[in-house]
């Protein structure tokens, strides 16, 4: 199995339903929902976890409403930091 | 609208993750008027990609057509011009002319530059103009109610061809990238498509060539017809119009490199 992990976010009130990205989605990880968006179509949600972040969905995706996240190599989780400016000294803040 | 986002599974480990592909930032976060499913979008959203990855946003300069495409210039965040039905290819040639530091490009349908264009069409590149022309080939009259084209493949329903379309009373298929590649103002000619993500990938660098012949001053015209899908011309789901492209038309109009640039 496909050891790469991804995810994907779509944009639902300017999707427009057309289910390209689900016929080219190779893992199968999309579907239309069942709801109707503010323009009155049924739109593509992500309903599996096996997501590979390969972006033939977003490739396909008319309305370029698909946004595509790929796990990063090093593992280690990014610290978020806010650095505050304009003071004497920096100020480091952690937000995570 | 951000609180809609994301209806389905949500990811936990988001926060490792890095963008992979996101919408081009030329491409304007406004909402697109065509059809679900239709071509055009795509095709914009590459151009998009291509002129931000140039970095040629403040100097590039595209020719809206008459046809679907008629608002290309609502949705790129480019300079737009655009021209009367057909002459999308003049008025480049007069941009080009007077501004040859600056990206040129035309954007046309079927209607546009095989019908009521072929004539400018057909000059320009005979002058080999430096400039990019994108040719959107469809084979229907999508935005007037779907009446046959010149490149209507024959046997195919439309409104103005009730019984499909009869070779011997409306003629036969108008393969203008075939004719442009003749002529010795062409430089880069293909045919690309867009129907899956691989067809996306071909389509995406056969545009970035284009423009790199251009800033390069090669000195010819590249032209870069795709061939798309009309799903509400044609009257199908978007999913059969990909499927019925891809079995029938491809027969007629064959994708790949039709002339490649000579090496010196």
């Amino acid at each position: 199995m496909a050891k790469i992990k991804g995810h994907i976010s779509i944009n639902i009130d300017n999707c427009k339903g057309c289910e390209l990205c689900i016929v080219e989605c190779p893992q199968d990880s999309l579907k239309m929902s069942e709801h109707i968006n503010t323009q009155g179509y049924h739109y593509a949600v992500l309903v599996q976890d096996n997501c590979t972040g390969c972006t033939n969905c977003a490739l396909v995706c008319p309305e370029a409403i698909i946004t595509v996240y790929r796990e990063s190599k090093n593992k280690t989780k990014k610290e978020r930091v806010a650095v505050i400016t304009n003071v004497t000294e920096n100020i480091t803040v952690n937000v995570s | 609208m951000s609180d809609t986002f994301n209806e389905g599974i949500t990811c936990e480990f988001l926060d490792d993750c890095d963008i992979v592909w996101d919408r081009p930032d030329s491409l304007l976060d406004t909402r697109l008027h065509y059809c679900p499913g239709c071509g055009h979008s795509v095709v914009h959203r590459l151009l998009m990609e291509v002129v931000d990855e140039l970095g040629i946003r403040d100097r590039t300069i595209g020719i809206a057509p008459v046809g679907c495409s008629v608002f290309a210039y609502n949705y790129l965040n480019i300079d737009m011009q655009q021209a009367a039905h057909g002459r999308a290819t003049a008025v480049a040639t007069g941009i080009k002319r007077v501004r040859p530091d600056r990206i040129v490009f035309t954007y046309q349908g079927d209607g546009d530059l095989a019908a009521i264009g072929t004539g400018e069409t057909i000059h320009t590149v005979n002058r080999g103009e430096n400039i990019v022309i994108i040719f959107i080939n469809n084979g229907i009259y999508g935005m007037t109610g779907g009446q046959m084209a010149p490149t209507t493949l024959p046997g195919v329903k439309t409104s103005t061809t009730t019984s499909g379309r009869d070779v011997s009373i409306h003629g036969h298929p108008l393969k203008i990238a075939e004719m442009l590649a003749l002529l010795p103002g062409a430089y880069y000619v293909t045919r690309t498509s867009v129907i899956s993500a691989n067809h996306v990938r071909k389509t995406k660098k056969a545009l970035l060539k284009a423009f790199k012949y251009q800033m390069e001053g090669k000195g010819g015209v590249s032209f870069v017809e795709v061939v798309s899908n009309c799903p509400a011309g044609w009257k199908m789901t978007p999913v059969d119009s990909n499927k019925w492209l891809e079995t029938n038309v491809f027969d007629n109009f064959p994708l790949g490199d039709i002339k490649l640039p000579v090496k010196d």
